[in-house]
């Protein structure tokens, strides 16, 4: 029995339209990345790295504060997000099953789901008001919190992936169980481990709504956790929206920038993956 | 002793992220207490927002909101799961890695750098050419009626839709992926083409994951900020035409949150984002159903 030609064809041409889609998704992500490095390049010299915001009105100038503004809030928020993400898989994986665990499992599903600018809401209510005063500490709270499912998750199913037996060996050479865990199934999950945590620093490195009502921006130098802090992506967006040309050019420069950090600590992340 | 301490610590590091996100839900609802109480139910049916005569109607921001999320995933949709059956149906292993790698890129770039393409490309590339044009050839029709602006309802839903493709197509990747072998073989053995063992056994076998994969990628997009706040054109209007500006209400928060001046106007704006937060909540709630109930048939 021969196919008709009519099914032939539209066969043909259906199996054509989904690489179509692959190509469609892929044009504005060529757009967007050769815009960011043709204009991006332009402007992104070592002044811009070095140099704090010149004033209104005057041309040259770079996003120092910036740069250190958001090296500060991510390393804090990796303080917090890191131990929490890393003690919650632990918890669902060794020990989780009441209901302790069922609602763990829930409530970080429904974070990693919410809004990042209604954690920015939250983070501000909860420190910014009671201090009286936008901080990179509040930053860093918000984007902590953002850190927490993707680690938990991911440290749960790689825990849960090391097998039995090597437990039992362990605990079997009276190593006590809290040792067991930390230095042998940690260890053996590791490589999955460290990928969910880079992951989720290049997507909270970029976030800029959790901090428009936390670390707030700041035109000067700023290292004192507890005041208002510039930040990279908060730059960008003071900039893009701003109406001077030399401005916008310095917000291609950040965006560059940013873009650079966070394809980095994304790709670094699948390489570790895969390697294992 | 080591063992009680160290299960005692993780128990409490459990306690510390479920009681942060019930604090984050209870603070939302006290917080914006004071407006939901005065406005009751008019907060939501009308479109009024007027913090001097602290009147606070955020329906222009849930038409906003649902409208360009909605006309995001007709846009994403169809190309989300395109490329899902191109990455799990027909590309060669090492092609289909190089594509499915790119498309994870897209998801990585931050909001605020669509924001800034959209900004300074997007949306002049609209005002002066896509614009003119289909106001030109679509007279008379309401969708496409108005002055060229720009920014607007379309510059938002085409940047919502571009940043949703990643996870529409990865998740219906991995749903038509749990589709059983014996699936397609049946098909191809009544002497199905390709497209129709696609059509008639994968597709229409994962229907409902693909329903979840579309919901998730609306309770992102409900929720996205930063781009949306810079194209859309920040104003509360209800309008026919998608050509004309409008607000969300993750946009809103970030524009004024900073300027609320008195008690009762953060209280409003406290309320919006509770809007959002029950709202995704909810989406995301009945897509991970969906995606679950196809994912694992049996269970």
């Amino acid at each position: 029995m021969k196919t008709s030609l009519r099914r032939r064809l539209s066969n043909r041409l259906f199996l054509l339209a989904t690489v179509g889609c692959a190509l469609v998704a892929l044009i504005p992500l060529f757009l967007i990345l050769g815009r960011l490095v043709q204009d991006g390049m332009q402007s992104l010299n070592w002044a811009f790295l070095t140099q704090m915001p010149a004033p209104v009105g005057e041309v040259g100038g770079g996003m120092a504060n910036a740069i250190m503004g958001t090296g500060m809030i991510v390393g804090m928020a990796m303080l917090i997000g890191i131990p929490l993400g890393i003690g919650g898989g632990i918890y669902l994986s060794e020990y989780g099953r009441g209901q302790l665990a069922f609602w763990l499992r829930y409530l970080s599903d429904l974070l990693a789901g919410t809004p990042s600018i209604v954690i920015g809401i939250f983070v501000y209510v909860l420190i910014v008001v009671p201090t009286k005063h936008f901080s990179a500490l509040a930053g860093s709270v918000a984007l902590g919190i953002m850190m927490v499912p993707t680690i938990t998750r991911t440290t749960e199913e790689m825990l849960k992936m090391v097998p039995r037996d090597l437990r039992e060996a362990s605990l079997a050479l009276g190593i006590s169980q809290w040792r067991t865990i930390l230095s042998i199934v940690l260890a053996a999950g590791s490589s999955g481990i460290i990928t969910g945590i880079l992951l989720s620093i290049s997507r909270v490195a970029g976030e800029t709504a959790p901090l428009l009502f936390t670390a707030f921006g700041n035109r000067f130098w700023n290292t004192d956790v507890s005041q208002p802090t510039a930040a990279l992506p908060l730059q960008i967006f003071a900039y893009a929206i701003s109406p001077y040309d030399d401005w916008q050019s310095q917000a291609w420069a950040g965006a560059l920038l940013l873009i650079m950090l966070v394809l980095c600590l994304n790709v670094t992340a699948r390489f570790i993956r895969r390697g294992h | 002793m080591g063992d009680r301490i160290f299960k005692q610590a993780v128990t409490g590091v459990a306690l510390l992220i479920v009681t942060i996100t019930i604090a984050l839900g209870v603070m939302l609802v006290w917080q914006s207490w004071p407006a939901l109480k005065s406005m009751g139910f008019k907060f939501i049916t009308t479109s009024h927002w007027n913090p001097v005569l602290e009147e606070y109607g955020i329906l222009p921001l849930i038409f906003g909101t649902i409208v360009s999320s909605f006309l995001a995933l007709c846009i994403a949709g169809p190309i989300g799961l395109g490329i899902a059956i191109f990455l799990s149906e027909l590309a060669p292993r090492w092609l289909g890695g190089i594509v499915g790698f790119l498309v994870e890129l897209l998801a990585a770039i931050p909001s605020v750098i669509f924001g800034l393409w959209g900004i300074l490309y997007l949306v002049p590339v609209l005002r002066t050419q896509v614009e003119p044009w289909l106001i030109e050839h679509a007279a008379g029709f309401p969708l496409f009626e108005g002055p060229p602006y720009g920014v607007g309802m379309l510059a938002a839903s085409l940047i919502l839709a571009i940043m949703v493709i990643p996870i529409l197509s990865s998740v219906c990747r991995d749903v038509l992926r749990a589709v059983p072998r014996e699936q397609r073989e049946a098909a191809y053995a009544l002497g199905a083409t390709r497209w129709e063992v696609i059509r008639i056994s994968v597709v229409s076998y994962a229907k409902s994951g693909i329903f979840g994969a579309l919901f998730l990628g609306l309770g992102r997009a409900l929720g996205e900020t930063m781009a949306v706040t810079m194209v859309i054109g920040n104003s509360p209007i209800i309008s026919k035409s998608i050509l004309a500006p409008a607000q969300t209400m993750a946009s809103m928060i970030a524009n004024e949150f900073a300027e609320a001046s008195s008690d009762m106007y953060v209280s409003a704006v406290i309320a919006v984002a509770l809007m959002l937060f029950v709202l995704t909540l909810i989406i995301n709630g009945f897509a991970r159903f969906l995606v679950h109930k196809t994912a694992h048939p049996t269970g």
